[in-house]
């Protein structure tokens, strides 16, 4: 029988969680004995080649392609786990969202004080994602199966969440796996 | 502020003896009076009656029908209940929106008139219906109300509108309503001929337990809808112990489609007041109260004049009947429209002055009720089942019925039948003998007990209307085959996130959760996992809801999505695109704007 896949992906983050993840250590080596990894910044693959079992998903959505690909994990993957807090809440990317997204633009671009900007445009290029009027969590978007909190959460965390997924395992999450402060 | 103002308010609060227990009188005369109850008000009434300002600012926005802004001198309630819409509720606001020019909330720019809705004002056997200040108009065309509201605007003023009486006591003077009574079946109990003071006679020629222990031995339960047994709440009561204990009637018929009690009200007010004498001698109360519901205030005067009456013939007073050490005397506690009140910890609540919030139980009323004291509360046509049992004797009343459920039921049947009105039946009854009886017998699906009640379908029509199987406070709404049953839920969930008090997250926060999940369903962009959403959470908001409003608020789905669930799995789609609450275009609309370009991925 061939392998379970798993697909990840960054969107609106930092790759914080990505590191995390590389966190696992010597531990990727069991990883990869039971999964493929499918679509992922760690192997570089950039289209989904199949059907995945595991879709995580690191950062919110803060412009259009970040949708379009977490619609494209949501079409592909079996289960689909918001990895972080910027995927559950928005995070950081979040803070614009009181701030009228031309303010945004604005200061970025021409009036921040350490703008060096002498052309007085704003990037435009049709290759530029629209920005959303605002940073959405993931589960606003699109349905998702599983919350996995942290900024980031730790390696333990993410492989205790995954080897039960994979082995159909109840998850254990112990205290010390689920405090944060 | 004028003098006047000042003088008027501060006489109003003298009224009541100062009373902040009696803030619900005060307020409701001074939004009579002045057409609302403004910040001065509030002031001044603090003051006068030297309780914080927030207490009264707390009532004044908590009931429908007290306003702190201005309200016109004329108010039209149009009365927005799902039977109402169903016969024309929508033409009605449309006509008098137009006409008037302003919208449902609003005031004209004149004052004169204000236009608001309510739910259920008791009057769904003759919908659609409305109030126009205290008045109420039944069985209204859009051509009536508009002519209507000519005539106010010639300055007639709303009583004289009346175009006919109702039948029985509504053309009594003191009632005078366009309100008819539609009582289609007359049982034993309630609407038999009565001869006025023998059963509480019988009563005192007994010692008080003798009377409870009839109350049982009729194995009487609470008409209201949760069916407790009335001689076991008097037992308590009277086993509490407290200086003072009262008996409280419930005649806040709030739930949607119930209206018998207004029937009783009407034309069996003396077995009432003999029912709640009877209760206060068997558990030692001097003081009754009558919680009457404000939609309801133009029975007031009659009723008034009905409990003076009973003091003129020694049925309420000093020494009733000659019996030396009974007194017992009722009051009337008018409501303000809440329907959380109906509930009786809620309704305790308002009669002491206050916003209508449930009360922890325990204790209970019968421990801690009304300001502490041991306190019955029972509903209006428990009261009049009490009379005739001391009355006829407790073996005739217990014959009557089924086993479990001793005795008649008043039934408020509205809807897609030929014969709505009320119906004295015996417990026990098919649900397909009343249909069929109501003219009802096309119904696709009967919503048994008002909103709170469950809605079933042609498969338990065989089922029986008792305690311990359907059963209902009275409220039977029949639904025909062209009607769509989701927007009725759907109706019924809008009525209690309106009417949900706040007070506890359950209910504030999971009906309004409910609602947003069947609106999601109703627009087509559900999925099948939102159905086991909408049962776990309809499962936790009764389980943890303070009350009984939140403790049978989910029932509308909950009972459809058991009895009539193809409804909802044919809206419901796997593989939805997006979250139902995600609109991609909105979301780009801005940076759209900006850019001046469209977007990449997701064209329009």
């Amino acid at each position: 029988m061939a392998k379970p896949k798993i697909a990840t992906t960054s969107l609106a983050g930092c790759f914080g969680c990505h590191m995390s993840i590389l966190d696992i250590d010597e531990r990727i080596l069991e990883l990869v004995d039971i999964v493929d990894f499918d679509k992922s910044p760690i192997n570089d693959i950039k289209e989904f080649t199949g059907e995945c079992l595991v879709g995580l998903v690191e950062g919110g959505c803060a412009n259009e392609e970040n949708v379009r690909v977490l619609q494209d994990f949501r079409k592909h993957c079996k289960i689909l786990i918001s990895l972080g807090d910027c995927a559950i809440n928005g995070g950081l990317p979040a803070m614009r969202n009181t701030i009228p997204l031309k303010e945004c633009l604005d200061e970025a671009y021409l009036n921040g004080p350490s703008v060096y900007n002498p052309s007085g445009r704003i990037p435009n290029d049709s290759e530029i994602p629209l920005l959303l009027n605002k940073v959405y969590p993931c589960h606003e978007v699109v349905k998702i199966d599983y919350h996995l909190p942290g900024c980031p959460p730790s390696a333990d965390t993410i492989w205790q969440a995954l080897t039960a997924l994979l082995t159909d395992k109840p998850m254990e999450l112990p205290y010390e796996l689920i405090k944060y402060d | 502020m004028s003098e006047n103002f000042e003088t008027a308010i501060r006489s109003m609060c003298e009224g009541v003896g100062n009373d902040k227990a009696r803030m619900m009188d005060i307020v409701r005369e001074v939004q009579e009076t002045f057409g609302c109850v403004s910040d001065d008000a509030m002031d001044l009434i603090a003051d006068q009656v030297r309780t914080p300002r927030v207490e009264v600012e707390s009532v004044v926005t908590f009931y429908a029908f007290l306003s702190k802004k201005q309200n016109g001198t004329v108010v039209f309630r149009l009365c927005d209940d799902i039977i109402d819409r169903m016969f024309g509720f929508e033409r009605l606001k449309h006509a008098i929106t137009e006409e008037l020019g302003i919208d449902i909330g609003e005031t004209t720019a004149d004052g004169r008139f204000s236009l608001e809705t309510t739910p259920c004002i008791g009057m769904c056997d003759q919908a659609p219906a409305l109030m126009i200040n205290d008045e109420i108009f039944t069985e209204v065309s859009r051509d009536t109300l508009l002519d209507y509201v000519e005539q106010l605007k010639a300055g007639i003023t709303p009583e004289r509108l009346r175009r006919r009486l109702g039948d029985g006591n509504n053309s009594n003077p003191l009632v005078s309503a366009a309100v008819s009574n539609n009582i289609r079946t007359r049982g034993e109990v309630i609407f038999a001929p009565l001869e006025c003071g023998r059963a509480l006679k019988k009563a005192l020629s007994m010692s008080p337990n003798e009377v409870i222990r009839d109350i049982k031995t009729a194995r009487l339960r609470g008409r209201g809808g949760a069916g407790f047994p009335t001689g076991m709440k008097w037992d308590f009561t009277r086993a509490a112990r407290g200086e003072r204990k009262f008996v409280i009637c419930n005649a806040d018929e709030g739930e949607p489609g119930t209206f018998k009690d207004r029937v009783i009200l009407t034309e069996r007010p003396e077995l009432l007041i003999e029912g709640m004498a009877i209760a206060g001698y068997a558990i030692g109360a001097q003081e009754g109260i009558i919680y009457l519901r404000g939609e309801y205030a133009y029975l007031r005067p009659f009723l008034e004049d009905m409990l003076q009456k009973a003091r003129n013939t020694g049925m309420l007073g000093k020494a009733i009947f000659g019996k030396q050490g009974f007194d017992f005397d009722i009051r009337i506690q008018m409501g303000a429209g809440a329907y959380v009140c109906g509930e009786e910890t809620a309704l305790i609540s308002s009669c002491e002055g206050l916003r209508g919030d449930p009360k922890n139980r325990p204790p209970f009323p019968a421990q801690k009720g009304y300001h502490g004291y041991p306190t019955s509360v029972n509903n209006v046509e428990t009261f009049c089942c009490v009379a005739r049992i001391l009355d006829q004797g407790a073996g005739w009343f217990s014959q009557i019925g089924s086993k479990g459920s001793t005795g008649t039921k008043l039934l408020s049947i509205s809807g897609d039948c030929r014969r709505p009105g009320v119906y004295e039946v015996p417990f026990g009854i098919k649900l397909c003998e009343v249909l069929e009886m109501a003219g009802g017998n096309g119904a696709v699906a009967v919503q048994i007990g008002g909103p709170s009640g469950q809605m079933v379908g042609p498969k338990d029509y065989n089922r029986t209307i008792c305690y311990d199987d359907l059963a209902t406070g009275g409220a039977m709404m029949v639904f025909g085959p062209n009607r769509n049953l989701l927007e009725v839920v759907h109706y019924f969930m809008e009525f209690f996130v309106e009417e949900s008090c706040g007070y506890c997250t359950p209910c504030r926060v999971g009906n309004a959760l409910l609602k947003d999940r069947l609106e999601r369903i109703m627009e087509g962009k559900g999925e099948p996992a939102d159905l086991d959403y909408l049962e776990d959470l309809g499962v936790t908001v009764k389980s943890t809801s303070r009350c009984g409003l939140g403790q049978t608020s989910p029932n509308p789905i909950l009972s459809t999505l058991k009895n009539f669930r193809p409804l909802y799995e044919q809206l419901v789609h796997e593989d939805q695109p997006f979250q139902a609450t995600f609109d991609i275009q909105k979301a780009l609309g801005e940076a759209k704007s900006i850019a001046g370009r469209p977007s990449m991925h997701f064209a329009e």
